[in-house]
């Protein structure tokens, strides 16, 4: 078998013969190369940032709203009829197995006050597992307790944005702040948690105790009803069983007949995420593929070049056999040297493609990420590419007629 | 035994749906040490022998024996390898492979031998001495004159230490100074090395030089005579 470092010197150099024809091949190579990268790149930026969304609001969420009302005929919307109370919360906690954690919620705007600072903030009302459900933690400070829900302590979290708002630098913790001018204690300051998927920002918001808000703030014609109830479910496996569990329980709860409208919604909000996610994968795998079409294209144009060569060398072909080369001494040679056209083109085409993926983040403001696995994957395939479309031509070499190749002019 | 063994070869090409017959029985032996001239008129059948000889083509029957070992119904890669370390090939054209150093051409069947590179190196020098073109052994075959490339392809014939050399109108391509030089060179490596060799030419100078003179014409042997001047 020939020697492999000689015969990667002779393709090197036949290469180097035709300079202007090797580039342009190899620039074929390039471009499939780099656009291969450069789209798995976008692909993979937007699949982070949704799954940055995803972990923003809470992983494996439900969230229970209560039903629509109506007034002669005229019908409401979703969550106009108060039908969810805390007691439901309780039970959905405790009676539902693949509940991990259920927190109701009373939500409102309200003007606060501080020293001569003030600020309009949503204010909600809630039990200390909601900081679980929303895998939310506490940067200072520490989270009200169930007693503090019992007695209806008038203590508050504050979210980012108002703590910069009210604050600036300073540390809010141990202060009083005045919500529709009743004195809260600020007991801690939330993490930073960034906006929504719907670009609503999460930090501007203050958290107390459900009962305190029902109280204090928002006094209801509906005592103990919430505004909706957020509910985790032990792991994403558990969401479909424990929208299922839900339904049977409230509708027990709320003595809803089989042929009776449901006074309530639970909407599985992880899995809209997931759906998502999955159009965002379906979405890179297309781009990879419109991209590897320009790879494939390349790599005929590797087989052109190659075939070009064979002919144009018949007669070195002939001299090679006629001194004692055999079959795959002839393909190795044309294979290898259509393998170093497709591995240099893949070398260069990474470099382009990362940085055409710099351009489109900075162009188009488009988070994209350059993952080594695409690195390899477009190499890999630049190499399977140029053995591919070397192999054609290096055959027909290798079955060429010795005598009438070095006859060959 | 005779180092070359041609028995009863026939060799019959299809040209669409006519056959032309271009050796007819051809029986010869050759010995070690011979240095043999082959004469004939165009389409005599003279290239087609070499072609045989030259293990780059096989007889349509009959059999051919080197060193007693018949290679008429090899494949193609054993073929090669016969070519490889039994043969060495000289071509009017020179045949060396362009933008690639005299050093280089002449390590090449080595290189399809499978020896190592600084074998090859070594062996490669020793032949380029052997035709004087130590000194140019980094030149392209288009910095070298006719008469020098045509040493290097002889280097290369020599590098395997094949017992055959096949030389095809050698000097055809050569001034009559230069071709008398290399000619004085296969004597001196059949004198000295004891390698056969067997040039087909139509020059009657050449032949001159030929031990053995084998005449061909419309595929068979006419003559076959000695040269007894050398």
């Amino acid at each position: 078998m020939i020697n492999v470092f000689s015969t990667v010197k002779i393709s090197v150099r036949a290469l180097r013969v035709n300079k202007m024809r090797s580039a342009l091949t190899i620039l074929g190579i390039i471009i499939g190369v780099g656009a291969v990268i450069t789209m798995l790149a976008v692909g993979n930026g937007a699949r982070k940032k949704i799954e940055e969304q995803i972990s923003s609001i809470g992983s494996n969420l439900l969230i229970i709203f209560p039903g629509s009302s109506g007034s002669g005929g005229v019908r409401f919307g979703s969550g106009t009829q108060p039908t969810l109370t805390i007691k439901d919360a309780e039970a959905i906690q405790k009676e539902c197995s693949s509940v991990q954690e259920a927190s109701p919620v009373i939500n409102g705007t309200a003007q606060i006050v501080y020293s001569n600072q003030n600020w309009s903030t949503s204010i909600i009302g809630t039990t200390p597992n909601m900081f679980i459900v929303r895998d939310w933690s506490i940067i200072n400070g520490k989270v009200f307790t169930n007693d503090d829900v019992k007695s209806s302590t008038k203590v508050c979290l504050l979210g980012q944005t108002v703590v910069d708002n009210i604050f600036g630098n300073l540390d809010p913790v141990g202060h009083i702040i005045r919500i529709k001018k009743v004195p809260f204690k600020i007991i801690g300051v939330l993490e930073s948690k960034g906006q929504s998927a719907q670009g609503h920002d999460q930090d501007d918001v203050i958290y107390i105790p459900i009962t305190t808000a029902q109280k204090k703030l928002f006094g209801t014609q509906f005592p103990g009803t919430v505004r909706t109830i957020m509910v985790k479910a032990k792991t994403f496996e558990d969401l479909a069983k424990a929208e299922s569990q839900i339904n049977e329980l409230l509708k027990q709860r709320h003595r809803i007949g089989n042929k009776q409208e449901n006074d309530f919604t639970v909407r599985n909000l992880t899995q809209i995420m997931q759906t998502a996610e999955q159009a965002t994968n379906i979405m890179t795998l297309l781009l990879g593929a419109v991209a590897s079409v320009s790879l494939l294209v390349g790599g005929i144009g590797i087989m052109n070049i190659m075939l070009v060569s064979v002919t144009e060398r018949t007669r070195e072909i002939g001299i090679r056999m006629a001194i004692g080369a055999k079959t795959w001494d002839i393909r190795l040679q044309f294979i290898i040297e259509a393998l170093t056209l497709s591995l240099i083109g893949g070398l260069i085409g990474i470099a382009f493609g990362i940085a055409g993926a710099k351009i489109v983040s900075i162009l188009a403001e488009w988070n994209t990420i350059i993952s080594n696995m695409s690195l390899v994957l477009a190499f890999g395939f630049s190499g399977i590419i140029g053995l591919f479309f070397g192999f054609y031509p290096a055959y027909k070499a290798s079955l060429l007629n010795p005598i009438d190749a070095l006859r060959f002019e | 035994m005779p180092l070359i063994e041609i028995k009863e070869v026939n060799k019959i090409y299809k040209l669409g749906d006519i056959e032309v017959n271009a050796l007819h029985n051809i029986s010869l032996s050759i010995e070690k040490g011979e240095f043999a001239g082959i004469m004939g008129p165009s389409g005599s059948g003279k290239s087609t022998f070499l072609n045989i000889i030259g293990c780059l083509d096989r007889p349509t029957s009959g059999q051919y024996l080197i060193d007693g070992f018949n290679v008429s119904q090899l494949n193609r890669d054993q073929l090669s390898n016969i070519r490889n370390i039994k043969i060495g090939f000289i071509f009017q054209g020179f045949n060396l492979l362009p933008r690639t150093s005299a050093i280089e051409n002449v390590e090449l069947p080595m290189l399809y031998k499978g020896v190592s590179a600084k074998e090859r190196k070594k062996i490669a020098i020793e032949a380029l001495s052997a035709v004087g073109l130590e000194e140019r052994k980094n030149h392209y075959p288009n910095q070298l004159s006719g008469g020098q490339q045509q040493r290097v392809a002889i280097a290369r014939a020599l590098v395997n230490k094949a017992p055959i050399i096949l030389a095809d109108e050698p000097t055809g391509n050569l001034d009559t100074k230069t071709s008398s030089e290399i000619m004085e060179l296969f004597l001196k490596l059949n004198r000295e090395s004891n390698i056969s060799i067997i040039i087909v030419t139509h020059e009657p100078d050449i032949a001159a030089y030929c031990k053995r003179i084998i005449r061909f014409k419309d595929g068979n042997i006419i003559s076959d005579e000695r040269n007894e001047q050398n």
